[in-house]
């Protein structure tokens, strides 16, 4: 390995470095309902998605062969220095959402990321304004309206059926499915995030002539990128975690399995009848469209409209932090360098700001604070019917922490009759 | 730039199906293992399912169980 460079060596660091924030950060679109309804307790289910992640990194032997599929012209001079820029870019904008609790999409960070930096370093003409359309734009659209009717009509559903039906009774059940589901969507997110890492470490390779063009990817790389997704979810993106799972709606079991199943019925379908759609949108989708389908569920919307806001600033904002990356590493090797450092900087200051009030598996599962009745909020409250056995945040908590399953069903009984 | 709404339809119908179908198959099996509610002004408590019912739940549960595996199937082939 005497050939890779210095700067080639920092953009592998970088790469899985985002790989890392990649993991922590979708921990939630597999676990957050899982967790919020008691089906696994906290740190079994971040294990449990981490190794499905690992596994899912070395099931596929598909590369990724572009590593923005077509949004940027890679052949008109994507350097190491623009690839590095790109997954700064990405970094800082995912550690600014974790930071306040929202689930935003890390490949839409690295498509923004890499956008800015090219517009920077060759110019407007490196984007394929198409592609960002088909393949950013539309798939986010689109994929909460798909996950969240189909997780509404389940969830309707599954209601009617076990109408009159003891809640003690089925929940255990619920749980089982929800789990199965919650291990699809991590298997699957460990395939496709995983090999986006893998296609930016062997491009870097590439263009340092380390590994021949068109090569497959070697083992260190598939090993690396596995491992730092999966060290990524096992540390759990707790605060993503607790706005999937408590912050847009109550979730109850039945809930919980109809969404995380939309999730990976969405997931699979999108994927495999070429019409990719985004994951991270897709399991939000899929959230609220369990909490309208529940009767008395109720939606709130001030989140789910952060959370919409944070999803559209995604590509501008890792775009524009790329672009002033990418803006310095042009000045040559110091500039580089100062991005180096001033990133640094910035994810130590995200750390240190997020340790004020840290949320972490133990208090994952209370609820958020209580918001302010918005406008949406109030109207919708003032024409559905009052929530049926709504579980507070403290009995669910202590739900998640029982540990044997007879326990937790003693527990939805007096849940149910309180 | 065309959107392909064939292809998005697609997706949307195939979820809802799939959705749908599996929660619906999967209820089915919990209502069957899960017992019977108490009628109402009847003393009996509520009473364990038949083996009609139980036997109605194992094949919802078993299509479940192929539905994840052709689930896994596609994730490995892909």
């Amino acid at each position: 390995m005497e050939h890779i460079t210095l700067l080639i060596g920092i953009v592998i660091v970088t790469a899985l470095v985002f790989d890392f924030t990649n993991g922590f950060h979708d921990t939630a679109n597999a676990m957050a309902t899982t967790i919020s309804t008691g089906a696994l307790r906290p740190k079994t289910a971040v294990a449990m998605s981490a190794v499905l992640n690992l596994v899912g990194a070395f099931l596929s032997v598909e590369v990724a062969k572009t590593i923005s599929g077509g949004i940027i012209d890679e052949s008109a001079g994507i350097r190491p220095e623009v690839i590095f820029a790109g997954l700064v870019g990405a970094i800082v904008w995912n550690l600014v959402t974790w930071l306040a609790g929202l689930p935003s999409s890390s490949s839409h960070a690295l498509f923004g990321g890499l956008i800015g930096a090219t517009v920077v370093s060759v110019g407007t003409g490196g984007v394929h304004g198409d592609a960002v359309v088909m393949k950013v734009l539309i798939p986010a659209v689109a994929a909460p309206f798909v996950a969240g009717l189909a997780a509404m009509a389940a969830t309707r559903l599954t209601y009617r059926l076990t109408r009159g039906r003891d809640e003690a009774d089925t929940a255990k059940g619920y749980r089982a499915g929800q789990i199965a589901s919650a291990a699809l969507v991590s298997l699957a997110h460990g395939t496709n995030d995983a090999q986006k890492t893998m296609g930016v470490i062997t491009l870097a390779l590439i263009t340092g002539g380390v590994v021949a063009p068109h090569a497959d990817p070697p083992l260190w790389v598939i090993a690396s990128a596995g491992l730092a997704i999966a060290l990524g979810t096992y540390l759990g993106g707790w605060r993503i975690i607790r706005t999937m799972g408590k912050g847009i709606t109550d979730i109850q079991p039945p809930q919980g399995f109809a969404a995380q199943t939309s999730a990976a019925a969405t997931i699979l379908a999108s994927s495999h009848l070429g019409f990719a759609l985004s994951t991270t949108q897709v399991c939000s989708g899929s959230v609220m469209g369990s909490g309208l389908g529940r009767k008395g569920g109720v939606v709130r919307w001030s989140t789910a409209g952060r959370m919409v806001l944070a999803w559209g600033l995604t590509l501008p904002a890792a775009g524009a932090v790329a672009a002033g990356a990418a803006f310095l590493t042009k000045q040559g090797s110091w500039g580089v360098a100062a991005v180096a450092i001033l990133g640094l900087g910035v994810c130590g200051a995200i750390w240190a700001a997020s340790r004020r009030k840290p949320i972490d598996h133990s208090n994952v599962n209370d609820g958020p604070a209580a918001e302010p009745v918005g406008v949406v909020t109030a109207a919708l409250k003032t024409v559905s019917p009052p929530p049926a056995g709504s579980v507070t945040a403290q009995a669910t908590a202590a739900d998640a922490a029982e540990a044997s399953a007879p326990a937790a069903r003693t527990k939805a009984a007096t849940a149910t009759t309180r | 730039m065309s959107i392909d709404w064939a292809a998005l339809g697609q997706v949307f119908g195939v979820t809802l199906a799939v959705t749908v179908g599996i929660v619906g198959l999967f209820t089915v099996g919990i209502v069957g293992t899960s017992r019977r509610p108490a009628v109402e002004g009847d003393a009996a408590a509520a009473t364990a399912p038949g083996t009609g019912a139980r036997t109605t739940a194992v094949a919802a549960f078993a299509l479940c169980a192929a539905a994840v595996a052709y689930g896994i199937y596609l994730i490995v082939a892909a």
